[in-house]
């Protein structure tokens, strides 16, 4: 097989494994007629009608608002922090304790105290919450990666004056890099776990919500469209970041073909 | 006296890793001066500090006594008229920059307008003959090539000493020769004084204007030879030169004496496999 045809047969296997199973659960859930396992058909115009149109505003754009900015927060300070301590020792002494408590915390555990400490059930508790838990794995990877900079690297900045600011902007920041980029990658998908949990678990909008509602309403339909609404948007987050990332790590990818033989 | 006259110099410089019983005395006492426009190679038996001894120079190590003076002022931390060529190009060259922005690296904090640092860049870079390759990641290079971006992005910070620590010890023997060339025509070109490391016998008769002989650890210098060698050399009219063998020969026995006759089969291979240090 020539390399164009290998490519075509890629990529008509990624769109017709997704389709046959499509296929098969319209058939099974024709077949079953099971008030529990709505049609697929169904579950779409749900999908439709809910989320692309009468929806979309007072419902998924909340949810993707709390997931950027909660996200971005924990981009910046787990960055920025994790600069900080891959770099000094002692600060890591200090800090390593309380940041692997913390880590180890689970998420539900926290909700209740937060709507009370936050005041809110809405965007700032929300924002805050996926923050909070989205910071760790960026931080550590951060930490990982600063910590792992090649001392060569680091001499050969010494060794011309590169120094504060300047070396973290130029040396410290790229070479660490491609961590952050994991990092971000085991965060993003938290985010919207933490998404769905904290506007499951008290909101007056957003996905969670609406999955909520439909609990406790016993509407099926509108709850099978949310798991696949939720399910959209998470392949969709991943994908652009991962199409962020080939793009600011081309370097990376080159670089380790280059070494590794 | 500060004020000697030499552009470099080192005053019995000593380097102790550790302290108590687990004390290393990588170098005892260490004392050399190296003048404006000179070349010095610096040759020992593999490992006996010269790596050590090439930091403290560049103020990346502290010397544990002694002090290093560049022109009579005690150096403490790099130097701005200093730039180092590390024998690791693979790892001291930034893999996320292109050619073009390694160069630049160490200049983006001098005091230099964007209209000075450009034409740096590209002379430095037109004089290793890397012009084509200046958009180029350093990894797409061949290991040669690599280091001769290293030492374009030495030139460009125009230094007054450039020091080279073993900088040729990991390319080929045909790349090296050229590097070896390289090196001698930039020297003229950019009017730099050099101190090179090398553990290579034969490089260093061959570069240099004088070479320093050191001990094995704990590190002194055992003699200083000069050597007269016509200017432009070339690999293989000045080999041939009895001078040049006499010289090579008279190296190769100091450093032989230092050896006991196991270590010099070790330093042998080692030498092959283009290690040392």
């Amino acid at each position: 097989m020539n390399r164009k045809a290998y490519h075509s047969a890629a990529i008509a296997a990624e769109i017709a494994v997704p389709l046959a199973i499509l296929a098969a659960w319209q058939w099974w859930t024709v077949q079953a007629n099971d008030p529990k396992f709505p049609r697929l058909s169904t579950i779409l115009v749900e999908f439709r009608d809910l989320w692309l149109f009468s929806q979309f505003e007072l419902h998924v754009v909340p949810s993707l608002i709390r997931i950027g900015a909660g996200f971005g927060i924990a981009v910046v300070v787990g960055v920025v922090l994790g600069i900080g301590l891959g770099l000094s020792r002692w600060a890591r002494i200090a800090a390593m304790p309380h940041i692997e408590w913390w880590r180890a915390m689970p998420p539900p555990a926290l909700l209740p105290i937060s709507v009370i400490l936050l005041h809110s059930i809405e965007n700032r508790q929300k924002i805050a919450f996926i923050a909070f838990f989205c910071l760790f794995p960026i931080l550590l990877n951060t930490i990982d990666g600063v910590r792992g900079i090649d001392p060569a690297t680091m001499e050969t900045a010494s060794s011309y004056g590169i120094r504060g600011f300047e070396r973290i902007r130029r040396v410290v920041f790229p070479a660490a890099l491609p961590q952050i980029f994991a990092g971000m990658r085991t965060s993003l998908s938290l985010a919207v776990i933490i998404m769905v949990l904290t506007e499951y678990f008290s909101s007056t909008s957003g996905v969670g919500y609406v999955l909520l509602i439909s609990k406790n309403t016993l509407q099926l339909a509108p709850m099978w469209a949310a798991i696949v609404l939720i399910g959209v948007l998470g392949y969709l987050l991943n994908l652009l970041l991962i199409l962020a990332e080939r793009r600011v790590l081309a370097w990376h990818r080159g670089w380790r073909a280059a070494t590794v033989q | 006296m500060s004020t000697s006259g030499h552009l470099l110099e080192i005053r019995n410089v000593a380097k102790t890793y550790g302290s108590g019983e687990k004390a290393t005395h990588a170098i005892a006492d260490v004392s050399c001066s190296v003048d404006d426009r000179e070349f010095v190679c610096v040759v020992g038996p593999s490992g006996c500090g010269k790596t050590t001894l090439l930091k403290c120079v560049g103020g990346l190590l502290r010397p544990t006594s002694g002090q290093v003076l560049l022109r009579g002022k005690q150096v403490t931390a790099p130097p701005e008229e200093m730039a180092l060529v590390f024998q690791e190009y693979g790892r001291s060259l930034m893999p996320w920059s292109s050619v073009r922005n390694n160069v630049l690296l160490p200049l983006r904090h001098k005091r230099l307008g964007r209209r000075e640092r450009k034409p740096l860049v590209e002379e430095a870079l037109a004089a290793v003959g890397l012009t084509r390759f200046i958009d180029h990641y350093p990894w797409q290079l061949s290991g040669g090539m690599q280091q001769r971006v290293a030492i374009a992005r030495a030139l460009a910070y125009q230094p007054s000493i450039l020091l080279m620590d073993e900088p040729f010890a990991s390319v080929d023997a045909q790349t090296r020769g050229d590097l070896e060339d390289l090196v001698l025509r930039v020297r003229e070109e950019f009017a730099v004084t050099i101190l090179f490391v090398t553990h290579d016998i034969d490089e260093s008769v061959y570069l240099s204007d004088r070479v320093v002989v050191l001990t094995h650890a704990p590190t002194q210098v055992k003699e200083q030879i000069d050597v007269d060698l016509p200017f432009p050399r070339d690999q293989i009219a000045t080999k041939e030169l009895p001078e040049f063998t006499h010289l090579r020969g008279h190296v190769y026995r100091l450093i032989r004496r230092e050896l006991g006759p196991s270590e010099e089969l070790a330093a042998a291979t080692t030498a092959t496999k283009g290690e040392g240090g």
